[in-house]
């Protein structure tokens, strides 16, 4: 690990004034601290940004609000994410070790860097990691790379369960910076590779997130979140899928569909919403909604199985909510 | 701005205060095993994906070797060495011996840090759930089944098993 100078900010100027004198933000470190020592980041500076007041869940009258340092595990188990918004507290508790959900900061989680092999080995090429230098994994072990939102420059996957469901339930980030806030759309948050796979987000020098909201709406009790994995727990997703549904006497009245796993950043699938909204609660209307899911999708030499998984991964979260589905009255 | 590759930490392991000058790039877990001479806790992969490294800060199981040293300023941390009481062990290191619950017994040490959050966070109404839980802490010689066993043991005469 190359040498750094650390320090701690109590305040969001501390951490602003530290972040622009070449400071790199770290909240539970589980990513970063693990790239530093692979020599993939090299930050000079680390500012440990813990101390700030980022940590409360609240349910606000519109809105589930979560502070960007709320840890993994806590927001897995509050009671009312657990009850108004179960596809975020499934997807948290589907991802890493007890330990690293102990650890990891919600905000830190949304900027996790890929999975990619060839992007956490220094000594192979990569475009995010180096850019220019080519990618590896295109014509190399790809089983589980990308294979929507692909470019001829990057096939890496985001590794985000969380941001799945986030992006799904038209989740937004408030960002912080010096000249005060801003709010984004997390599905607009994220940039897919093109010919810039190492920009990978919106966010701008200095720029911190603090929060994460979550829009109420009828739908989000009836959420869920499904993930395929190669072991049954402590694994990365093979395909997965998040899906809210709002149904009234057997219709579906309104529908979020995102996917993980399989694309390069959190895959909102609205064109797959279209196809069930309006629809009759069944097998037929799943698997038909289902099918587009791939539509467009580039297959790699080794994870072409993706795109029979991925539509199945949607149906099976489809046909999980609609045994929890109860008529209006 | 200070540019020090050093930092200062004031921390509490196993209930003493500590205060330590450290490169910034030290680790929990090398903080503990090389300038505490706190050996029981492990360095498996040392990049948090086997989980020997278990220790408890602020009461929470972690990584210790994906945890900066310095990020722990005035926590508390409980390693394996702090968990006995009056030279008794651990009900649940107790519990490891009679259900024979290790082989070369090197992840041991934070199968059992891990086994204690697991049963304070009541995750124990089933095997299938203390082995969900515990699934950060791997065994390469398997012996999964003791250690669920021991652990289910413990907490049932807790009072714990929900």
């Amino acid at each position: 690990m190359m040498p750094f100078a650390f320090q701690r900010a109590t305040a969001l100027a501390d951490a602003f004034a530290a972040a622009a004198n070449r400071g790199r933000y770290v909240a539970g470190g589980t990513t970063l601290v693990d790239l530093m020592r692979e020599g993939v980041e090299t930050p000079e500076r680390l500012v440990d940004i813990n101390a700030l007041p980022l940590h409360e869940i609240r349910l606000r009258p519109d809105h589930l609000e979560i502070g960007a340092l709320a840890r993994m595990a806590q927001v897995a188990a509050n009671a009312d994410v657990m009850r108004l918004y179960p596809a975020i507290s499934q997807a948290l508790l589907l991802s890493a070790s007890a330990q690293l959900r102990n650890m990891a900061s919600m905000g830190g989680n949304l900027l996790q860097r890929t999975r990619c092999p060839y992007f956490r080995d220094v000594t192979s090429a990569c475009n995010k990691r180096e850019p220019g230098s080519g990618c590896p994994a295109r014509d190399g072990v790809n089983r589980l790379h990308a294979i929507l939102g692909t470019s001829e420059h990057c096939v890496a996957t985001h590794a985000s369960d969380v941001a799945v469901a986030l992006v799904a339930l038209d989740a937004s980030v408030r960002i912080a910076s010096p000249e005060g806030e801003r709010r984004i759309p997390l599905e607009q948050f994220y940039r897919v590779p093109g010919d810039t796979p190492h920009i990978e987000h919106v966010l701008r020098p200095g720029e911190l997130i603090v929060a994460i909201e979550v829009p109420a709406g009828p739908h989000t009790e009836q959420s869920t979140y499904v993930k395929v994995r190669d072991r049954q727990s402590y694994e990365f997703a093979v395909t997965s899928a998040a899906v809210a549904l709002a149904v009234d006497d057997g219709r579906i009245l309104d529908a979020r569909v995102a996917a993980g796993g399989v694309a390069t950043v959190p895959w909102r699938m609205r064109h797959v919403e279209a196809a069930l909204i309006g629809q009759p609660l069944s097998a037929s209307t799943f698997r038909a909604a289902a099918r587009l899911s791939v539509e467009g999708a580039v297959p790699l030499t080794f994870n072409a199985f993706k795109i029979e998984l991925l539509p199945r991964t949607l149906v099976r979260a489809l046909e999980t909510l609609e045994t929890l589905a109860v008529p209006a009255l | 701005m200070d540019s020090a590759t050093t930092s200062q930490v004031q921390l509490t392991v196993n209930g003493k205060p500590v205060t330590l000058e450290l490169d910034t790039r030290t680790s929990l877990l090398d903080m503990l095993r090389e300038h505490l001479g706190l050996t029981g806790t492990k360095k498996g992969c040392n990049q948090g994906a086997c989980g020997a490294c278990t220790v408890l800060v602020n009461n929470r199981s972690v990584n210790a070797c994906l945890t900066l040293a310095a990020m722990c300023q005035g926590a508390s941390v409980t390693t394996i060495e702090g968990i006995s009481e009056n030279g008794r062990l651990h009900p649940l290191q107790e519990a490891f011996i009679r259900h024979d619950a290790m082989q070369c017994g090197y992840c041991t040490p934070g199968q059992i840090m891990s086994g204690i959050a697991c049963i304070q966070a009541g995750e124990t109404y089933s095997a299938h759930a203390v082995r969900e839980f515990m699934s950060g802490n791997l065994c390469r010689c398997g012996a999964y089944q003791n250690i669920v066993a021991a652990v289910l043991e413990v907490a049932e005469q807790a009072g714990g098993r929900r």
